[in-house]
């Protein structure tokens, strides 16, 4: 893969002030408008600089990991009905998961408007470990917020959060989720803007984040489509992501959005099910709304009071997505749907078994909507073999805790030989 | 462009305290705290200092707040508040004589319908809105609600903004301007901002005729009469909530002894 393959900007989508069709904009206090402006600029003047791209593209191929393994899960796919199931390998890269490529991007464009802290915010941990390896490598200071449900269920992020030198700040109000902790960091921005670049993790907030980190995800679909064509020389019939904010979707569908015989599905968090209301299905359940600085699909009440979100991952738990993913939407070009929590459980189980891959609880998500697709599929048109290409966009390991209770495992061996038993 | 700057009804309000040779002063409160029928009597209390109610909105996701009002407002959305309630608050302000503004995150007016939102408000006697999170550029349909229905329209600024930005923002409004003392959020300080004596000359370099309200931060009598050597109107939010906060915690969320006595020294303030 070339440099400017990595980093072209062709086609580009928002207007000028950051709308996808009736989505997106900026609706922040004024007191960030010169921020957003300033970000703006230095945004185009870094994509404009060959400097900047070629630091990117170093960065991501020599610390990263990057191009990421495109693998066939021939054992996954017997589950699948008919269809080949091919996963991009996000899990392997640097920190474990897609986060780390908008992180590198945003973390060179800080430095280059002279920001000395990063602050982020953060779900499962795996956008805060990313900005606090990032800061760590380019000596900046790091802050990052999480909720306080969110710090109890991932400690191990924490920690490692911890040990990479950021300070974590657990968020004790409202939901104690994502959605409170990207409150808190704005609130800190809006204080601090100065100094402090505040890196959103979530293809979502006031333009131009939506864009930028689009910009920096798109990385996905333009390795794994040349990958796809390299491998099968055709295009995948479909390419299915999880949705929560939507980085890692928007990531993985933006350079299949042209091709439209490529079906894209985002697979939301279905939590204990739509008609239970515990769920993080924004675009499958919510309406348009406007939070955290952009007009998309919230979780909202008849007052448009936000209602918090419920889902077994931490990532995918926030009330609204990003305005792009609205767009696509609406517009049809890309198809959503809940995903509950025993199914995504059952699929992260499914694919450790399978494939010896233990993905996120929020990957594990696409994987089971791929699944139910395929199977989906099998019915429909019985003598058709589609090639669905999953996201696969974090490993699993901050989610054994998790996984322990959900399985009822207790750490226990299965059995104790020797004679000290 | 700034002489026919439009002072709508509460522009005259800050005009007509200057006139009087003093300032105005403008008390936030967020509607629903302790409880709906409570936070109507805290708002007359107000209104016996106040020139201007500024009638909060409780929201779930309050970015731009500090601790103060977001306690406030998580209290008050648990005990049950409801967008209408700020017209039953507008109304009964308007029946004893008083003017208000509401000042709300901008979810809860398009969720409302922003015509309709403008329409019941108007209906209900409160003077405009003041919107901290929608900027004029994103404020097409807000304007058109707000002409159509007589309101006033309250935008902000900022330490940050731009001379550009400034103009433009002062144009998109009617009534007064916003401007934010400091770079933060909303809660009591202990000094008040040395930002905001330069804003308000700026402001009032580029845009003479504009009444500029100064809000954030203020929290007593000295500070509003040090905030209104500069500013046309003092706007005083988390000090007035905080007293009525620790009533609560107290006991006795009805009682407004301090309030009532906060209120005035802040009057004094803006009148020395």
């Amino acid at each position: 893969m070339s440099r400017t393959e990595v980093t072209d900007l062709s086609a580009r989508r928002p207007d000028e002030r950051g709308h996808f069709g009736r989505f997106g904009g900026q609706f922040v206090p004024e007191a960030l408008q010169s921020a957003l402006a300033e970000l703006n600029d230095a945004l185009e003047a870094a994509w404009a600089d060959e400097a900047f791209t070629t630091e990117l593209d170093d960065l991501l191929r020599s610390y990263a990991g990057r191009p990421s393994l495109l693998t066939e899960a021939p054992r996954l796919s017997e589950h699948a009905g008919n269809a080949r199931i091919v996963l991009k390998r996000e899990d392997l890269n640097h920190t474990g998961s897609h986060k780390i490529n908008n992180v590198l991007g945003q973390a060179l464009l800080a430095r280059r408007m002279g920001k000395k802290r990063l602050i982020a915010e953060t779900g499962a941990g795996q956008h805060g470990v990313a900005t606090a390896t990032a800061a760590a490598l380019l000596g900046m200071e790091c802050c990052v917020y999480m909720g306080k449900v969110d710090t109890d269920r991932q400690a191990l992020n924490v920690a490692r959060m911890q040990l990479l030198g950021a300070r974590v700040v657990a968020v004790g109000s409202g939901s104690q989720t994502l959605k409170d902790a990207m409150n808190e960091a704005l609130r800190d921005w809006v204080s601090s803007v100065d100094t402090t670049h505040y890196l959103i993790g979530s293809a979502s907030g006031p333009h131009p984040f939506p864009m930028m980190v689009r910009d920096f995800q798109r990385v996905i679909s333009r390795e794994a489509r040349s990958q796809v064509l390299e491998t099968y020389g055709r295009l995948p019939d479909a390419v299915a992501a999880c949705v929560g904010g939507g980085s890692n979707a928007i990531g993985m569908f933006y350079e299949f959005i042209e091709d439209t015989d490529v079906a894209l599905y985002g697979f939301e968090a279905g939590g204990s099910g739509i008609a239970s209301g515990r769920h993080a299905a924004t675009i499958t359940s919510g309406e348009v709304g406007v939070l955290h600085g952009t007009r998309s699909f919230v979780l909202q009440d008849e007052d448009g009071q936000t209602v918090e979100s419920h889902s077994v991952s931490a990532g995918l738990d926030y009330p609204g997505v990003g305005p792009e993913h609205a767009w696509l939407a609406e517009s049809g070009r890309a198809t959503y749907e809940p995903v509950d929590d025993p199914e995504a459980m059952e699929a992260l189980q499914l694919l450790c078994r399978t494939e010896g891959i233990l993905p996120a609880i929020e990957s594990a998500h696409a994987v089971a909507g791929a699944l139910r697709l395929g199977r989906h599929l099998a019915e429909t048109d019985p003598d058709a073999e589609p090639l669905i290409v999953v996201c696969l966009s974090g490993r699993g390991d901050k989610d054994v805790n998790t996984a322990i209770s959900w399985f009822g495992l207790d750490g226990t061996p299965d059995r104790t030989t020797g004679d000290n038993r | 462009m700034s002489a026919q700057f439009d002072l709508g009804t509460s522009g005259r309000i800050i005009q007509a305290a200057t006139e009087e040779g003093r300032r105005a002063l403008v008390g936030y409160y967020p509607v629903g705290f302790p409880d709906v029928a409570t936070s109507f009597d805290v708002m007359s209390v107000l209104a016996e200092g106040c020139d201007l109610i500024e009638i909060g909105m409780p929201y779930s996701d309050p970015v731009m707040d500090g601790p103060v009002i977001e306690t406030a407002g998580t209290r008050a959305l648990a005990a049950g508040v409801r967008t209408r309630d700020l017209f039953t608050a507008a109304e009964k302000l308007s029946e004893r004589g008083a003017s208000s503004v509401i000042m709300t995150y901008w979810n809860i007016i398009e969720r409302y319908g922003v015509d309709a939102f403008a329409r019941d408000l108007a209906a209900a006697g409160a003077a405009g809105v003041i919107t901290p999170d929608l900027i004029p550029e994103e404020a097409e349909e807000w304007i058109a609600a707000s002409e159509a229905h007589g309101l006033d329209r309250v935008f902000l600024v900022s330490p940050s903004s731009s001379d550009e930005r400034i103009v433009s923002t002062v144009a998109s409004c009617r009534g007064w301007l916003y401007a934010t003392s400091v770079m933060g959020v909303t809660g009591v300080r202990a000094r008040t901002s040395s930002a905001a004596p330069r804003l308000v000359s700026r402001i009032r370099d580029l845009c003479p005729e504009v009444p500029i309200g100064i809000g954030l931060g203020v929290s007593n009598g000295e500070q509003a009469r040090e905030t209104a050597e500069f500013a046309d109107a003092v706007i005083v939010g988390s000090a007035l909530l905080r007293t009525m906060l620790k009533s609560q915690d107290e006991g006795r969320p009805s009682d407004t002894t301090e309030l009532a006595a906060l209120v005035e020294d802040l009057a004094a303030g803006v009148r020395a």
